[in-house]
């Protein structure tokens, strides 16, 4: 086989060529994120660091995460892709894998190891839900209340079914509008045990009986569609109780004083990170793979619980979680990762509703028109 | 095009009484009687060159506009309306299965048998490697829940597959490792010489493209159709090459069905290879073999024993499909043909009806508050006039998210009208009104956000209605009443109708109020459609929706031209 030979002769060469090529980079980026106070947290927490370090690097921002798997759907369509680092939701990641709009990544070979020596995928663990997911925070839907509603004469929700709970605590109550999360509570106060919940809920029945319970308070619920929304519903005193992001309500509460308190029973886990885009030209790959070795390291991620209440992804910055940079708090207590506001929580199942969401959310619109 | 024949230099007729005229007109007349030009050529066809030209020059002048109408406006929509029609991915993901699909009695209660899943094997090991698998899997899953993971997970075991085969080649001969041993077994002669060129001239530029040998084809079809794929992937691929990547474990699946059906195919190979193949062909019989059928349904996932998901496939096999469009009016595709989606499914109809009933109302609002608005700006003094349309005007400048949060403010049971009523003492402070997150919140919003798109139409068009009409009327006798309703009116009505047609289109794709505003009974359908746009990622139905939309509004456009007269629409002057 003279082929096989002058092949693998040439092939050492490539492989020496192509580390050369690697310190090419692009010199600016284009990251895509939520705005607000946490794309805040990340420019203070790493991407300032970065461009001191870097200062002939230049970063725009883009903010589109909520119609991320969209649009990067339609640029790949068009074969443009103008985004280099994509923050998406743990289940938004995974769709973006599915239809192979992100790229699939080894977490050992890109990302720092903690600095006792465990790998990334370790460091990170169970967060890594999908292969092409980065994650960077655990962060929860959750619930709060008023405290000043004098109604209640004195009584404060201390479980999720103080939602069901109109006679106790009346008021209007303001959740999503969308199926995920609401089926969940409803049936977990309908009786339905932890471990049985999505059992129950893939038949009709569970179903039906999930929006049943969730009947005895479709007419005094507001529904939200984004999380800024249940916020001002709650501090106008237009709401009493109701659901949104905890980073949200930790800003309303700790920056703004509004009189809310959180109910942390049944918080759902959810997780954000990166994706990379599929189909990166070399440079620009490059400088994001650079940026993403720096930015998902353990003391970056715990710098950004400095500036909002999600928990960082890595175990190992954990420990590394001080206090908040201006208002000088304690951030540990605040976070959904806290053991005493982790009591009773679950992890969205995100397989489970890849499955069922297109099926279970016209049954729930449906519902909700009637 | 008159000033055209105005313009041109030719053909102005003779008048008699000019004497110089008239002789001039006499030399412009051939022998054979045709009227000819100044430079001597047939009129006709200098005024049709003259024309022609006029024309062009038209079209250029206009050009940039049609082009960029036509890129950026009329493409696109065509585009996005072609999705609800769309289903390629089938037909192309699974191109084997489809096929042999077709035969399949769906009635009957078993999957299908055996050379299905054959087929199915290679087409969806073929797509895992491109990771097509997961994005079909999303499609099918709108038609039947639970197809999405299934394929997502079947795409992760069935490398499991010709893994089995992969290692009983490699304990063979060490040689089937070698990704040279594959070229040189599949490879055209020729293409095999230009191929090690260009990979020893540094591989420079594109790859000299894959051609099969005719051995190859012929004795090994499904080796070298895998094969094929194999290498257009790697040639589209960055980092990977033919020459350094062993072909994937699929192939060697292939290999081993190519050589149980044709065990002589050595012969037709020379040197090496055919050596390797005889090899091969001799120990076959001792291979460790799998069954597609019972691994799908026994290892893989007991899914793929259910006749539903095969009915699915099936039923959306040819490359466009009506499916999206019975979606979007409450109705399902399925194996025996349309059926009505169950009742708690069902939210389209509902939807469509209440658009089209709230931007009536939202109109009926708009023509009512804005003709007397309309009338007061026509027919006040200037100074006064003026003052009064930058009221109107400046809302309309104002953003439209600072509009729609401003009527929440208003309208919440913690806002402004309720906290005054209370104050007043009309209503009680337990039992404030609702009036926002529903029907009349949106009303209220949109008709508010609407009113300029229906005073400006009706104000241009009654500003030149002139004021001695209607006192020519009173001085012949008419009341008030009388002089308005049949003097004044009439004429402002092409200013309501223009209005009309602008408020009501407007608000039948309005999208960002009622979202905001509308709560669950006052959401619209174009809600829905970006949902399905931004959130399911559901296009094809997405289209279907917006399709329906325009065919809808296309109707009642056509409609109101046979009724009212698009003629009578004037939005000025």
């Amino acid at each position: 086989m003279n082929i096989s030979k002058t092949l693998l002769a040439t092939t050492v060469l490539t492989v020496a060529g192509g580390g050369v090529a690697a310190q090419d980079m692009a010199d600016s980026m284009t990251l895509v994120s939520w705005g607000g106070a946490y794309q805040n947290s990340q420019v203070k927490a790493y991407v300032e660091p970065y461009l001191e370090a870097n200062s002939d690097v230049s970063v725009t921002w883009d903010e589109s995460s909520p119609e991320a798997v969209a649009k990067l759907r339609a640029m790949a369509e068009a074969n443009n892709i103008t985004w280099d680092l994509v923050d998406v939701t743990a289940a938004d990641a995974m769709r973006l894998c599915d239809e192979g709009l992100a790229m699939e990544v080894d977490h050992d070979d890109i990302l720092a190891a903690a600095p006792d020596g465990t790998e990334a995928s370790d460091d990170f663990g169970d967060m890594i839900v999908s292969d092409c997911f980065i994650p960077q925070i655990a962060y929860s839907i959750t619930n709060a209340y008023r405290t000043d509603v004098e109604e209640w004469n004195g009584a404060t929700p201390t479980d999720i079914c103080a939602l069901f709970d109109t006679e106790t605590f009346p008021g209007q109550r303001t959740l999503e509008r969308r199926p995920i999360n609401n089926m969940e509570w409803a049936l977990m106060c309908d009786g339905v045990p932890f471990e049985e919940i999505y059992e129950v809920l893939e038949t009709e029945e569970g179903q039906d009986r999930a929006l049943a319970k969730l009947d005895t308070i479709k007419d005094q619920t507001i529904w939200w569609s984004s999380a800024a929304e249940s916020i001002q519903t709650l501090a106008d005193g237009e709401a009493v109780i109701g659901s949104s992001y905890n980073g949200r309500f930790f800003s309303a509460i700790a920056e703004q004083d509004q009189p809310l308190a959180m109910l942390w029973d049944a918080q759902v886990y959810d997780i954000d990170g990166w994706v990379i885009p599929a189909g990166l030209p070399d440079d620009r790959l490059n400088r994001v793979l650079d940026f993403l070795y720096f930015a998902t390291d353990t003391q970056r991620l715990a710098d950004q619980a400095k500036y909002i209440s999600y928990g960082p992804a890595r175990q190992s910055s954990a420990p590394l979680v001080s206090t908040h940079a201006e208002l000088g708090i304690e951030m540990a207590p605040h976070m959904p990762t806290n053991p005493e506001n982790s009591q009773n929580s679950f992890v969205q199942n995100y397989e489970w509703w890849a499955d069922y969401r297109d099926d279970i959310d016209a049954k729930f619109q449906s519902w909700l028109a009637q | 095009m008159s000033d055209a024949t105005n313009d041109s230099t030719v053909g102005a007729p003779a008048r008699a009484d000019d004497p110089q005229a008239q002789k001039r007109a006499d030399q412009n007349v051939s022998k054979s009687g045709q009227m000819l030009a100044a430079d001597g050529t047939p009129l006709k066809r200098s005024l049709a060159r003259a024309l022609r030209r006029q024309k062009l020059r038209a079209l250029m002048l206009i050009a940039p506009l049609l082009i960029f109408v036509l890129l950026t406006f009329i493409a696109p929509i065509a585009d996005m309306l072609f999705r609800s029609v769309e289903n390629e991915i089938v037909p192309e993901t699974l191109p084997r299965t489809v096929e042999l699909l077709g035969s399949w009695d769906h009635e009957s209660d078993e999957a299908p048998g055996g050379e299905v899943f054959e087929a199915f094997y290679y087409d969806m090991a073929l797509a895992a490697q491109l990771k097509n698998h997961t994005r079909l899997g999303t499609r099918l899953n709108y038609e039947t829940t639970g197809i999405s993971s299934l394929f997502r997970q079947s795409g992760r075991d069935i490398e499991d597959i010709g893994d089995v085969y992969l290692d009983q080649f490699e304990d063979l001969n060490e040689a089937w490792e070698e990704p040279a041993t594959w070229i040189a077994l599949m490879g055209d002669p020729d293409w095999r010489a230009g191929y090690t060129e260009w990979f020893d001239d540094g591989q420079e530029g594109a790859p000299p493209g894959f051609r099969p040998s005719e051995a190859a084809e012929e004795m090994l079809p499904r080796t070298t159709a895998v094969y094929q794929n194999f290498a257009t992937f790697t040639a589209g691929a960055r980092r990977d090459s033919l020459a350094e990547d062993e072909p994937w474990p699929v192939a060697y699946t292939a290999l081993y069905q190519d050589l149980m059906a044709t065990p002589a195919a050595a012969d037709a190979f020379d040197g090496d290879t055919a050596a390797l193949l005889r090899e091969a062909a001799g120990a076959l019989s001792d291979f460790e073999t799998v069954d597609f059928r019972s691994y799908f349904i026994d290892e893989i996932d007991e899914d793929w024993g259910d006749p539903n998901v095969w009915a699915t496939i099936q039923t959306f096999s040819g490359p466009v499909t009506s499916g999206y469009f019975l979606n979007a009016v409450d109705m399902r595709q399925t194996a025996d043909g349309a059926a009505m989606q169950p009742e708690d499914q069902q939210i389209y109809g509902l939807l469509f009806k209440r658009t089209l009933f709230m931007s009536l109302t939202i109109m009926g609002c708009c023509i009512l508050l804005a003709y007397p608005v309309a009338y007061l700006l026509a027919n006040l003094p200037m100074r006064t006039a003026n003052l009064l349309m930058i009221l109107v005007l400046l809302p309309f400048w104002t953003s439209l998210l600072v509009r729609t949060s401003a009527w929440k403010v208003m309208l919440q049971q913690q806002g402004v009208i309720n906290d005054v009523l209370v104050w007043l003492g009309l209503i009680g402070d337990g039992s404030r009104l609702v009036m926002i997150n529903n029907q009349f919140g949106t009303i209220v919003a949109m008709t508010h956000i609407l009113l300029p798109f229906m005073i400006l139409p009706m104000y241009s068009v009654m500003s030149t209605i002139p004021p001695s009409y209607v006192r020519a009327a009173k001085s012949l006798g008419a009341t008030n009443w009388t002089a308005f309703w049949r003097v004044y009116f009439p004429q402002s009505v092409p200013g309501i109708g223009a209005g009309s047609i602008l408020v009501f289109i407007l608000a039948i794709g309005y999208y960002i109020t009622p979202e905001i505003v509308g709560g669950t009974t006052g959401t619209f359908i174009s809600n829905r459609i970006a949902y399905h746009i931004s959130s399911s990622l559901n296009w094809g139905l997405a289209a279907a929706l917006g399709t329906i939309l325009l065919a809808v509004v296309l109707i009642l456009y056509w409609a109101y031209d046979k009724i009212v007269g698009i003629d009578n629409v004037k939005l000025g002057g």
